[in-house]
Order: structure tokens, then sequence, then C-alpha cells
């Protein structure tokens, strides 16, 4: 009788426990609680700040040098594709690992696996952003407040939010840094440089057939095009990009081409960052 | 209290545990010992779920908690090596604990905290802190929210015969309060004056699983020391 009794003494005490998840649960998402520590460590970290000041010096310097301001946008826009990107993945790859105490840290605390991901997925998102907003956006709201300079800053922003969720699923899936920076790297180079010479080898290739909707799935399947494409066609240089460019516009010149546009970047960094989540749940720390 | 059933986990070839299967209750205080490599770490990992196991089940008050979040509440731990966020301040450490553990515990326990002085260096950062001190820090966390099941992993290594003591009544303290401890640690003297039971893992498997008094008259030795290496000369003759 008296085991029996020592034995249930904790259930009670555990039950009275459980009871008291439910107030906690009103009480606020975990991920707000450990956004500001993770923000926090990121911005310890001196390159965001670097990165914004880059930005903000190639856009006013590209702006200033050149007489038309659309012509400012088009070099930006060629760099813009480049860097987001390449930054963004590399510098969130890096910051995983090296937080990898600090998600240890998380694991070993009552809070879902799945909210230390989003965490540090939503940290590195807001950190990255802002930088792109200030170094990016001001320069654009000074020089050219357009539709298209607001494209320009939607689809670097849009590019950086992909690129954060694919960098993120890289650095989950290895266990070695190295070779998360390397699968990031790789991935940053197929999409910025690879898939054109692919998709251009292909064009060749099928000269003779018609290629148009093709060529629409294939800039649907890379990130970097969809952007480029985007802010290309609030230009009017599409004329220039003879049938294909006409369909371009026919497809994305309309309100709802522009929205699945969206939603197809969307789809790029929701698909990744899931598969992350995933794959993070049944990780061994 | 808490039980494992069967538990497997292979990293690659190598089988970290093997079939384990165990049985604690509260007011235990159980020492894990055996060889490095043994499997005593990621049992106790996965106990905490940062390890998930290949197959098996793990209990807490009859729950099944394997992939579970909510039981961490009962949980404290102390890791081999404590490794936090370089950048943060020891303040900010406590703090964030408190926000996320907020609501998931009945009150706080900052005896070791008084105990050690964390007050003192609460504004430094954990990179600038010694191992030691680094240590202390893991084992305030660990007792700070007055967990039924405490996981103190190596707890003495790194802490000065002071510090070493000031844990160890700690230990002793909660374990009269009736709360399951799980330790681990090479230094068998300072398991001695602390434990229970002993569980003895070697290659992932339980080698004996006993009451420190039941060894001691087992092998006729008074010291935990002695008679664990007379058991272990013993298995390897066998």
């Amino acid at each position: 009788m008296k085991t029996l009794v020592r034995d249930i003494t904790p259930a009670i005490h555990f039950a009275k426990m459980q009871h008291t998840t439910h107030a906690s649960a009103v009480a606020g998402n975990p991920i707000f609680r450990i956004i500001k520590y993770v923000l926090y460590d990121i911005l310890q970290n001196r390159i965001v700040i670097g990165y914004t000041l880059f930005l903000l010096a190639v856009s006013m310097g590209l702006f200033a040098l050149s007489d038309d301001p659309t012509k400012g946008l088009i070099s930006l826009l060629n760099i813009v594709l480049i860097v987001a990107p390449l930054v963004s993945a590399i510098f969130a790859t890096i910051h995983f690992y090296n937080a990898s105490e600090f998600i240890e840290l998380l694991a070993a605390q009552p809070i879902r696996r799945g909210v230390i991901v989003w965490s540090q997925f939503l940290g590195l998102v807001i950190a990255l952003e802002i930088a792109v907003l200030a170094g990016i956006g001001i320069p654009v709201a000074l020089y050219t407040p357009t539709a298209t300079g607001l494209t320009l800053l939607l689809a670097a922003m849009g590019l950086t939010l992909v690129f954060v969720a694919l960098a993120l699923l890289a650095s989950v899936v290895t266990r070695d840094k190295a070779k998360g920076i390397g699968v990031a790297l790789l991935l940053w180079f197929y999409f910025a440089l690879l898939y054109d010479a692919l998709v251009l080898f292909i064009l060749f290739t099928f000269a003779d057939y018609p290629l148009e909707k093709a060529t629409l799935v294939l800039a649907a399947l890379n990130p970097i095009d969809l952007a480029r494409v985007m802010v290309l066609l609030q230009m009017d240089i599409s004329a220039l990009m003879g049938y294909t460019g006409a369909l371009f516009r026919e497809w994305l010149g309309s309100s709802w081409g522009i929205l699945t546009a969206v939603g197809i970047l969307f789809l790029w960094a929701a698909v990744p960052m899931l598969l992350a989540v995933r794959v993070f749940r049944r990780k061994d720390l | 209290m808490l039980e494992s059933i069967q538990l497997n986990k292979s990293f690659g070839k190598l089988k970290a545990l093997d079939g384990l299967s165990v049985r604690m209750n509260a007011g235990q205080a159980i020492s894990f010992i055996g060889p490095n490599g043994s499997g005593k770490t990621t049992f106790i990992k996965c106990l905490l779920g940062l390890v998930v196991p290949d197959s098996g089940d793990i209990l807490l008050n009859g729950a099944h908690v394997l992939r579970g979040w909510d039981y961490r509440r009962h949980i404290g731990y102390m890791p081999q090596i404590g490794r936090y966020p370089d950048h943060m301040r020891v303040g900010q450490l406590f703090d964030m604990l408190k926000e996320i553990r907020r609501g998931t515990f009945q009150h706080l326990d900052d005896d070791l905290m008084r105990a050690f002085e964390i007050d003192k260096f609460a504004h430094k950062t954990m990179r600038t802190l010694s191992g030691g001190t680094r240590q202390k820090v893991s084992a305030c966390l660990a007792f700070l929210f007055d967990p039924a099941v405490l996981i103190l992993d190596e707890p003495t290594a790194g802490l000065d015969p002071l510090s070493s003591e000031i844990l160890k009544e700690k230990v002793l303290a909660e374990k009269a309060k009736g709360k399951l401890i799980l330790l681990t640690s090479h230094i068998l003297s300072d398991l001695d004056e602390l434990t229970t039971d002993v569980m003895y893992i070697m290659d992932g498997k339980m080698q004996f699983y006993e009451p420190i008094g039941r060894l001691k008259d087992q092998t006729g030795e008074d010291k935990l020391h002695r008679a664990i290496a007379n058991l272990m000369k013993q298995h390897a003759a066998a």
C-alpha cells in the first residue's frame, strides 16, 4: 500500500501540471518569446549591417552614375539578382551552424522542435529583409519611386525569403558545416548561373519547335529567373524580347499573372522550409 | 516514474543503444557508469528527446513521451559540456529560459544561483566565462525550474572543490524531496555519496542495475569505486 501511494503522488503532481498548460498556451506563441533572442544573436554579427551598407552604396552609386533612373534600375537588378540570393544563402547557413549551441539549449526545453526552426527562419528573414528594405528601398524611393522600382524591391525581398529557406534546408540535411555551406553555394550557383546556361542550351537544341510555353515553365522553375522576368516586364523593354516576351507580357501583364508569379515565388520559400521543419523534427542533436 | 523500453539507436554501423530497458522511480538517484562511448550520453539524450531512437519507447508517469515535447517541463538537464550562445549575457540567458518556460513551472528554485553568486557575473557574456563558471551556470539552469527529474551529465567535472560540494549538497537535498536523479560521472567517489542505485552500461547494453548497498555486499567492498572495479573484472573474466 505504501509503495502504491508513493507511485501515485508524482502522477497527481503531473496531472496538476498538465492542467496549467492550457493557460500557458494562451499566454503567447513560444516563437515570439524566442525570436527576440534569435534577432539579438544575429545582430551581434556585424555582417547584416555591412550588407545593408553595401546595398546602400551600390544602389546609390548606380543611380547617381546613370543619367536615366531606368538604366540605373537595370544595372541594380542585375546586381541584386546575384547578390541577394548569395548573401542570404551563405549568411543563413553560417548562422544556423553557429547557432547550434543555442538550438541544443532550446531543444532540451519544453518547446516543439518546429518552434526552434521557425524562430531561426523568422529571425534571419527579418534581419535580412530589413537590410534589403534599407539598402535598396531607400535609394529606389529617392530616385525612382515607380511601380518598376517597387517590383525590384519586392523581387529582392522575395529572393531573400526563398534563399534563406533553401539554406536552412541545406543546413538541416547536412551535419558538417563545410558541407552545408557547400550545398548552399551550389544551390546559388545552380540557380544564378548554371540554370540559364541549361535553358539556353535547351532553347538552341530545340530551336525548330515552338518553345514559348516551355520557356514560361522553365522560368517558373527558377526563382531568380522568375524575379528577373517580373521586374523586366514592368519596364517597357519586353518588346525586345520577341514572341516569348509577348507571351510573358500576356501572362505577367495581368494582375492575375503577377499574383501567380508571386505565388510561385512564395512556394519556392514554403516548400523548402516545410521540408526543413520535417527533417529537423527527426534530427539527432 | 521514468521508463525506457527496448531502446535501440545506431549511428551508422555503431550501435549506441542495444535494447535498453530500464525502470526509474522517484526518490532514486541512479548513477550511469560505463566506459567512454558506452552509450550513457546517448541514453540521456534519448530521454530528453535530443536524439531520436530507432525503436523502443519512453514513458514518463505512464505517458508515452517519445517525440513529445511538453514532458520536458518535468526535466532539468545539465549537459556534459554546457554550450551557450557566445554573445549572450549570463543574465539574459536566465531571462530567456524563464520566458520560454513561463507557465510550465510552479516555482523557481534559485538556491544554487545564490550559492554560486551568479549575480556577480550576470553582465558577462557566455564566451568570456571559464569552463568551471559555465558548469555553474548549467547547474543553476538544471535546478531552476524545480523539475521532478534531474539529469546531470558529469556534473562535477571542472568544478572547484567548494562548488562541487555545494552542488552535491543540492543534489542530496533534491533527492530527499523525492525527485528522480540521473547522474553520470567518471569520478566514482563523487557518486558514492549521492547515489542509491548503479547502472552499468557497456556497448549500449545494460550489464547490471543494482542498489548500491547490494553491490557493496556482493563484492564485499565498502567503496563504490572498488566494488565497480571488482565487478568489471568479474565481467571481463566471464
